[in-house]
């Protein structure tokens, strides 16, 4: 069976639409079912994609008017891999998080908030990462300029004004 | 830069209080680059939080204002410790995209330049976690075994950092002719010198008490951090990018995959250590197999054309301006590209328009996933430990921050 009709039958209401491209096996799901989707991709025996190698966003306003959140699966037991990708909404792009799933999720999906906006759901500690907490905007957006400035902030004294901090764990 | 807070409020129990420490980015151990926010309980890391960063320079947004060949010089300045792996990982995703087939000797070029990198990043790797744990007279034997691999790598490229010399649909030029000379005097002085830091290691009280049992992760815990490279073989997961997924001529080549078993700082020790040899048995089979031939495939919407066919004749000037002002024509479509990177799995996702310029390139950094693993590595081990943990997960700034 096609990990299309695969997922169309375990997970109701995810609508995976193949949409291959260069060979490499790509699925489009439903964004409010990533979670349940990714789920299934890994605990399902005739799946098993153990590993998220890589989570990361495209900017596609301007053509398709979404953000797409891209997903990079590997099986270790089928050595196989999945790219799958979810389309979210231009304006105020919002995807649940994966976090449960995978622990390599949290700074993955800090990094798609850092660099283009788009907020997970259920995150526990979605703040910046590469960029620091004063940035304005969103740097990998394509409405972002690359010689854009940025305002100078106030030095702050790590002491006595820490930055919001987790332990990480 | 280091500061304390105490969190004790009047009449507390100074030996319940934890402490909240802040090592890094200007710290000897953290290469100026990694902050490590600690909660201490005495001398007993309970808290972590990592931050990156302090390298970003946009990679990412960089590559989409050029032309994809533009994207190659920027591709050596991510782990700066192999910047040819970097160089051939990305051209072959591109290769991909437009369907080309490299000639046979270019790809062999491509392999033996990536083992003599990949040797290189673990050479500097080993040396500079040994240096931070003391051994410092092993730093200085490995960085000169590295310096002879860096004169091999400015023979072949003319760079010994900043090398830019793969391109899409070959490499800048060929080998020299003397080169396989080159390469067999620097795999003897790397033969001598890591057999030396070896002698110095492997039965050093000081050392393997620092490195067994530190550290310690466990297969499920390394796949769910995303985890590739010496890090995750370390656990005894046998995953390498050239043998499951074999690109370039990795499948003409016989090598071993080491891994451990406990998933220590020893094993991924071991790991890098086992791994150099097999580098050096894969040059060696290149250098048997390799035959003379074009290094560049013959397509002058791709590759530049000769010097001479430029000066000489009008289709020659027309393939140079259309590809330096346009670029190549790639396709639309979008391609995840990957490869073994000298500390795990290096991939680029690459986006194309159709028109001559990237619409999206992102790299997965390893290193970026590796450092994502500190703070569960380092809980329950002391500040000390914490700097050989860092060592061994090998961060290169440029390829963590991009």
């Amino acid at each position: 069976m096609e990990v299309e009709e695969a997922v169309a039958q375990s997970v109701a209401g995810s609508d995976p639409v193949r949409e291959d491209s260069f060979g490499g096996p790509l699925l489009v799901v439903s964004a409010a079912k990533i979670v349940d989707v990714l789920r299934f991709l890994r605990d399902d025996p005739a799946h098993r994609y153990e590993m998220l190698i890589d989570l990361t966003a495209i900017d596609r306003r301007v053509d398709l008017g979404v953000f797409e959140i891209v997903y990079v699966l590997r099986s270790l037991e089928h050595n196989t891999r999945l790219t799958v990708k979810v389309r979210s909404d231009g304006g105020d792009p919002v995807v649940p998080s994966a976090t449960g799933l995978w622990a390599c999720a949290n700074w993955a999906e800090r990094e798609v908030w850092d660099l283009f906006g788009v907020r997970f759901d259920g995150h526990p500690d979605l703040r910046r990462i590469l960029m620091y907490e004063e940035f304005e905007g969103h740097p990998l957006r394509k409405d972002y300029p690359v010689d854009r400035r940025q305002p100078l902030v106030e030095e702050r004294d790590p002491i006595r004004d820490p930055w919001p901090s987790r332990d990480g764990l | 830069m280091a500061g304390t807070t105490s969190t004790h409020g009047a009449g507390a129990d100074p030996t319940a209080e934890i402490m909240e420490l802040q090592m890094g980015p200007s710290h000897p151990a953290t290469h100026g680059t990694i902050k490590f926010n600690l909660k201490l309980d005495g001398e007993t890391i309970v808290g972590c939080d990592t931050e990156i960063g302090y390298l970003h320079r946009g990679f990412e947004k960089m590559c989409e204002q050029g032309t994809w060949n533009q994207c190659i010089p920027y591709t050596d300045r991510l782990n700066y410790a192999s910047p040819l792996i970097n160089n051939f990982i990305f051209v072959e995703g591109v290769e991909q995209m437009l369907g080309v087939q490299v000639p046979e000797r270019c790809s062999y070029i491509r392999v033996m330049l990536s083992e003599v990198s990949r040797i290189a990043d673990h050479l500097t790797c080993l040396g500079m976690a040994s240096a931070e744990l003391g051994a410092q007279t092993v730093a200085f034997y490995m960085v000169q075994a590295r310096e002879t691999l860096y004169n091999l790598t400015q023979h072949a490229t003319g760079a010994r950092v900043t090398v830019s010399y793969g391109r899409v649909g070959g490499l800048t030029r060929d080998l020299p002719d003397d080169f396989e000379d080159h390469v067999r005097v620097a795999m003897l002085s790397v033969r001598e010198h890591v057999g030396n830091c070896q002698k110095l290691l492997e039965r050093n009280r000081i050392f393997l008490d620092r490195m067994i049992g530190i550290g310690v992760i466990d297969r499920e815990s390394a796949l769910g951090l995303g985890l590739t490279g010496p890090m995750l073989r370390g656990t005894g997961v046998k995953r390498d990018v050239r043998k499951d997924e074999p690109y370039m001529f990795y499948d003409r080549m016989e090598f071993d995959v080491p891994v451990g078993t406990k998933g220590d700082n020893f094993d991924r020790f071991a790991v890098r250590l086992d791994e150099i040899d097999q580098s050096m048995r894969i040059i060696e089979q290149c250098l048997a197999q390799m035959e003379d031939g074009p290094v560049c495939v013959d397509d002058p919407t791709i590759v530049l054309p000769q010097k001479k066919e430029v000066y000489e004749s009008i289709e020659g000037l027309m393939a140079q301006f259309k590809l330096v002002i346009e670029g190549i024509k790639v396709p639309a479509g979008e391609l995840y590209v990957a490869g073994e990177g000298a500390n795990g799995e290096l991939g680029f996702y690459l986006v194309s328009d159709g028109s001559g310029r990237p619409f999206r390139v992102r790299v997965r950094p390893p290193c970026f996933y590796g450092m994502g693993a500190v703070a569960q590595l380092v809980c329950g081990h002391t500040v000390a430990d914490l700097v050989a943990i860092f060592g061994m997960v090998n961060m290169i700034g440029g390829e963590c921050d991009r």
